[in-house]
């Protein structure tokens, strides 16, 4: 059963400074949510505090499985995943990296295989995977976070603007593993962009932010 | 200069005729200082690991005192270490003064807060987004900060080959709690000393040769090492 996430009157500041203040939305399963709005307007922080890398002030932060509530702890950091803007490649190859997520889960070795062989492969990274990961370009350093993610098949996929550095065959190719995991259903993906056509392209849902408020839906 | 040339003479005269002397020299040299940076390496990694990881209260204190011992002067750890192990001393029932493990644990007090304070800036200077990533893709806390400890792997070499260069080239120490006995205590710097005072130049130059032979061909693996770990990203930039 997939996962919902519903945030009310989310509040989280940075040295007094709100960066999301009383937010409050709901993303839905299975579908492609566009978040959208100037810099500053705490689109990455509501990523991050819904991948739980960082715990909220006050409110509300609540993914259910069914009617379930799940408590925010490791097992629920398992089931989604957050590809950071600046990825963070370790410094070994390119495999191993992909493989990282399922290592750390303590999968058996031949499923790992598999599993990164097909992410790498869905990102066009195959001929690649035992380069040291260091060496990649930005769009294949992007597109190395974004199989990393994959290949823990998450149940939400939070991406923090997983387009804005890289040009335009890349951002294609990360539209079109969007596109594929949509299609698929079983992943529920929440990104951030500047591009308006992006989104448009992109987005079942777009959430408009501005000065840490959710100001359209 | 032809005391040079006679000293490089004679130290491969020694080296190429196998005296045993030297090679026992050498290898007790080698083994204490080995035994003693394995100790330090034990220890200090996971402390400068924990300092670099983990908030807790005198950590600030920690990092300074370990930053002032890197500077430790040995001949102040072999008087410290002597007073403790000689007879009228609190440990001189051990028995320990003018031994091998006597001089072990002098090199390992000199190495271990190299081995920490650089272990701790190695981890220290890992990018933050290691952890952040890492904790994206599902890791433990534990599993972070293993993971962030990897990603300062060649820094932590750095730290221990740092230390075995310390170790290996200290004198005042091991001389004080040692005791240069020939056979049993003496490695290549309380010879080096010997020799010296003894005026057998030659033969003390010949042996710092072989000490500086060995101190640059673990330079020569640690370059070897760091170059593997580190990548050319310069033509993405």
């Amino acid at each position: 059963m997939g996962l919902n996430l519903t945030l009310s009157n989310v509040l989280k500041s940075y040295n007094g400074k709100a960066a999301l203040d009383h937010c409050a939305v709901s993303f839905s399963q299975g579908a492609v949510h566009v978040l959208m709005g100037p810099n500053g307007s705490g689109k990455s922080t509501l990523l991050r505090v819904c991948a739980l890398l960082e715990p909220i002030d006050d409110g509300e932060l609540v993914f259910r499985s069914g009617e379930r509530v799940l408590a925010p702890d490791l097992a629920l950091r398992r089931r989604i995943s957050l590809v950071l803007p600046r990825v963070g490649v370790f410094n070994e190859t390119v495999y191993k990296n992909a493989a990282y997520g399922l290592t750390v889960r303590g999968i058996a070795k031949n499923v790992i295989a598999a599993k990164v062989d097909e992410s790498l492969y869905a990102v066009g990274l195959a001929p690649k995977k035992d380069d040291n990961a260091l060496t990649l370009s930005s769009g294949e350093t992007q597109r190395l976070g974004i199989a990393r993610a994959l290949a823990i098949e998450p149940e939400i996929l939070f991406l923090d603007e997983p387009t804005a550095s890289i040009d335009e065959d890349n951002t294609r190719m990360v539209e079109d593993i969007i596109k594929g995991l949509h299609r698929a259903g079983k992943t529920t993906v929440i990104l951030t962009t500047h591009d308006r056509d992006q989104a448009l392209r992109m987005a079942d849902h777009v959430v408009m932010m501005k000065l840490g408020r959710i100001v359209e839906k | 200069m032809d005391l040079l040339l006679e000293g490089f003479s004679k130290a491969f005269s020694l080296i190429l005729h196998l005296d045993a002397e030297l090679y026992g020299i050498i290898f007790l040299s080698l083994k204490i200082s080995c035994i003693a940076l394995c100790v330090a390496a034990f220890a200090g990694i996971p402390l400068g690991a924990a300092l670099g990881l983990k908030r807790f209260p005198a950590k600030g204190a920690v990092i300074s005192l370990l930053n002032t011992f890197m500077g430790l002067p040995p001949v102040v750890v072999g008087l410290f270490l002597y007073l403790l192990l000689s007879r009228s001393g609190p440990l001189g029932v051990l028995g320990l003064l003018y031994s091998p493990t006597a001089m072990v644990i002098a090199q390992t007090i000199l190495a271990l807060p190299i081995v920490a304070s650089l272990s701790h800036s190695a981890v220290v200077g890992v990018d933050p987004i290691i952890r952040q990533a890492a904790m994206t893709l599902g890791a433990s806390p534990l599993q972070v900060s293993w993971t962030v400890v990897k990603e300062a792997r060649f820094g932590i070499l750095s730290a221990v080959m740092a230390a075995f260069g310390r170790v290996m080239a200290e004198v005042g120490a091991i001389l004080i709690v040692g005791g240069n006995i020939a056979g049993l205590t003496r490695v290549m710097t309380t010879a080096i000393a010997l020799e010296t005072d003894k005026g057998n130049f030659e033969l003390a130059l010949a042996l710092g040769i072989i000490l500086l032979t060995l101190s640059l061909l673990i330079n020569i693996l640690l370059h070897l090492i760091q170059r593997k770990g580190t990548v050319n990203t310069a033509q993405w930039a």
